[in-house]
């Protein structure tokens, strides 16, 4: 019990520099738990992606586009329950720098494959007799603040010209993981327009979407997807759906390595914040040391006393880190764009890791006081002179 | 009865660099129980040195120090430490409070060794301060004493346990006349009216004229 009040004090010696150590410990903890939680909510994109969809894109690269006559080919392999397809229609709606997916799509069997995107019957029916129609994302629609029966002009890039089409629907997410920022309208409202404006576009799909009937046979049904179009002029390549997205992702890959390594380098920053506050501090009380020693105190009671120390300081710097990282994650997850991490959560791994750090902290930095205190012989301990 | 401390041949010498650097040769000396010696001698003799041996803080070279029938040149780093906190109480020139602890927290920093409770602690400590004469300086932090009273309290800290010896190097060395005054009538007292052991190093002639015996060192002979 003594112990403790006696660490308490110790560690209120220098209350600025006690403090000064708490906040870089606590702000450390904010950076490393911001830093794997951007890590951990770029891989949730692959966790949530469907085990039994691939997708066909062109064998080059995924930029270039294949024919819309591949569809009915597709969809006869053996193996194949539906297929769908999209094109990345791009365009602004009002912000140019306002980002989030505007796809054309096949209204028919779109929802079908995704059945993530929540919509209902009504919905869906209308928006397949409607060629100008779009459905919405509900993140989107509370972003905007939009309704079904309202306007959305978009203003083409890739389809030049102006777009404009009428909410018919706001699907909504199956859950968490998926992403509520989407906007899909016809294929053929699109396609029916480059026959007149240009021409050699007519007929061109980005990429099928393809759901197959047994998710193990993916990489057969894959196969014999690719085989069917090898040699011709538009050669596809076929994966998963996680492939897929592990491939997207990968492009990000050293970012995401680096994030993960400095996460790491965080805590060793940590340690030495911590460890050059309680190598200062054991060195200003090598004559305390000497003195209790004298009085016959010994290893166990100085570990304890300087090991408590570090902990204490390691405890109140991760906890209060810890405790600001809260609202900043939900901060962070509310201005960042939804459909950059559909999932923007602290997970319960961040926090054990945080929290496990920080222990870690406080004991690594106590050992080398420790040692030393332990090591100096009382004579030589009265005779430092600091 | 045989004498409460025998120094028989003992020597020490430190390294340094990578020479020998003999401190003390050959000393033997007995202190008596109930004995009040006072140890002289010029700087740089070795007096620290010795009072270190006696105290289990430091180990001889070569040489056999036996207090009360114990070996103490032969006990473990662990070991002595626990002889240490049982039988000695060791007073320093520049007091050596915890500058954390109160006074009363420094008197009783010892007993937290030994398996007394609180209360026993308490009414322990508080009779050391009351025999320092600290009684009514027991909640003052040491910055809040004066060196006399730094030292009166850390007096109290190595009486408290009630050790078999009390050390002390240049106990009075740091004090003003006065204050240095009270410290060897306190010593006296501990000698005279507790029956303690006492052996103090000190460079003062009238401080030394107050114990029953006085030794000479010089450059680590007792002459
Ligand atoms: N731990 C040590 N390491 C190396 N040399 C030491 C050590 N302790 C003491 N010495 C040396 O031993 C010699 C005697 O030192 P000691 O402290 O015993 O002298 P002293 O008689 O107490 O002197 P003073 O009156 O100045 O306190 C000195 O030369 C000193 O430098
Ligand atoms: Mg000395």
């Amino acid at each position: 019990m003594k112990i403790l009040k006696l660490i308490l004090k110790n560690s209120l010696r220098h209350k600025l520099r006690t403090f000064l150590t708490i906040c870089g410990i606590a702000i450390a903890v904010i950076a490393f738990g911001m830093l794997r939680t951007v890590v951990t909510a770029w891989y949730a994109g692959i966790e949530a992606s469907a085990a039994d969809r691939l997708i066909t894109r062109q064998a080059v690269s995924f930029i270039f586009p294949l024919p819309y006559t591949y569809k009915d080919k597709i969809a006869n392999v053996e193996g194949v329950d539906q297929v769908t397809f999209a094109t990345w229609f791009q365009g602004v709606y009002i912000d140019k720098n306002q980002f989030f997916p505007r796809l054309a799509v096949d209204p028919e069997t779109i929802f079908d494959v995704y059945p993530e995107w929540i919509v209902t019957p009504e919905e869906k029916a209308t928006f397949q007799r409607e060629r100008n129609s779009c459905i919405i994302g509900e993140d989107i629609a509370a972003m905007y603040n939009l309704e079904v029966g309202d306007a959305m002009t978009l203003e083409g890039d890739i389809y030049p010209g102006d777009w404009q089409f009428i909410i018919r629907g706001i699907y909504k997410k199956r859950d968490q993981t998926v992403d509520g920022t989407g906007m899909f309208f016809h294929w053929d409202y699109i396609n029916e327009r480059m026959k007149v404006d240009d021409p050699i576009r007519v007929g061109e799909v980005g990429w099928y979407i393809v759901k197959i009937k047994d998710p193990n046979q993916s990489a057969e049904v894959s196969r014999r997807i690719d085989e069917l179009f090898l040699n011709s002029s538009a050669e596809t390549k076929t994966e998963t759906e996680r492939a897929f997205q592990q491939g997207f992702i990968a492009s990000f890959s050293s970012i995401i390595t680096a994030m993960n390594f400095m996460s790491f380098v965080i805590i060793g920053i940590i340690m030495l914040v911590l460890g050059n506050t309680m190598i200062m501090s054991s060195r200003e009380r090598t004559r305390e040391y000497a003195v209790m020693k004298t009085l016959g105190f010994s290893t166990p009671h100085l570990t304890s006393l300087i090991l408590g120390e570090s902990m204490f300081i390691s405890f109140l710097g991760g906890g209060l880190g810890l405790f600001l990282l809260f609202p900043l994650i939900e901060g962070f997850g509310m201005v960042v764009p939804k459909n950059w991490f559909p999932i923007f959560n602290l997970e319960e791994i961040t926090i054990v890791l945080a929290a496990s750090s920080a222990i870690l902290v406080g004991i690594v930095a106590a050992i080398f006081p420790i040692q030393k205190a332990i090591r100096t012989k009382i004579v030589d301990g009265f005779r430092f002179v600091g | 009865m045989p004498p409460l401390i025998q120094i028989q041949d003992v020597s020490k010498s430190y390294m340094r660099d990578s020479f020998e650097v003999p401190v003390l040769n050959n000393i033997n000396l007995d202190i008596e129980e109930g004995e009040f010696m006072a140890l002289m001698g010029p700087s740089g003799s070795g007096k620290t040195t010795l009072l270190n041996l006696i105290a289990g803080i430091d180990k001889p070279s070569s040489g056999k120090i036996k207090v009360s029938d114990t070996d103490i040149s032969q006990l473990s780093e662990t070991a002595l430490a626990k002889w240490r906190a049982n039988n000695i109480g060791f007073v320093f020139q520049f007091y050596n409070l915890i500058p954390v602890l109160t006074a009363y927290e420094n008197v009783e920093l010892p007993l937290l060794l030994t398996p007394l409770s609180k209360k026993e602690r308490k009414k322990q400590a508080e009779t050391a301060l009351e025999i320092v004469g600290l009684a009514d300086r027991m909640k003052h932090y040491p910055k809040q004493l004066s060196g006399g009273q730094e030292q009166r309290a850390a007096i109290a800290r190595a009486i408290v346990t009630d050790p078999l010896v009390i050390i002390g190097d240049e106990p009075t060395g740091d004090l003003d006349k006065n204050s240095a005054e009270e410290i060897l009538t306190l010593m006296e007292r501990l000698n005279k009216e507790f029956k303690k052991t006492l052996l103090i190093v000190t460079h003062d002639p009238h401080a030394a004229e107050r114990a029953n015996i006085t030794k000479h060192i010089d450059k680590g002979d007792l002459v």
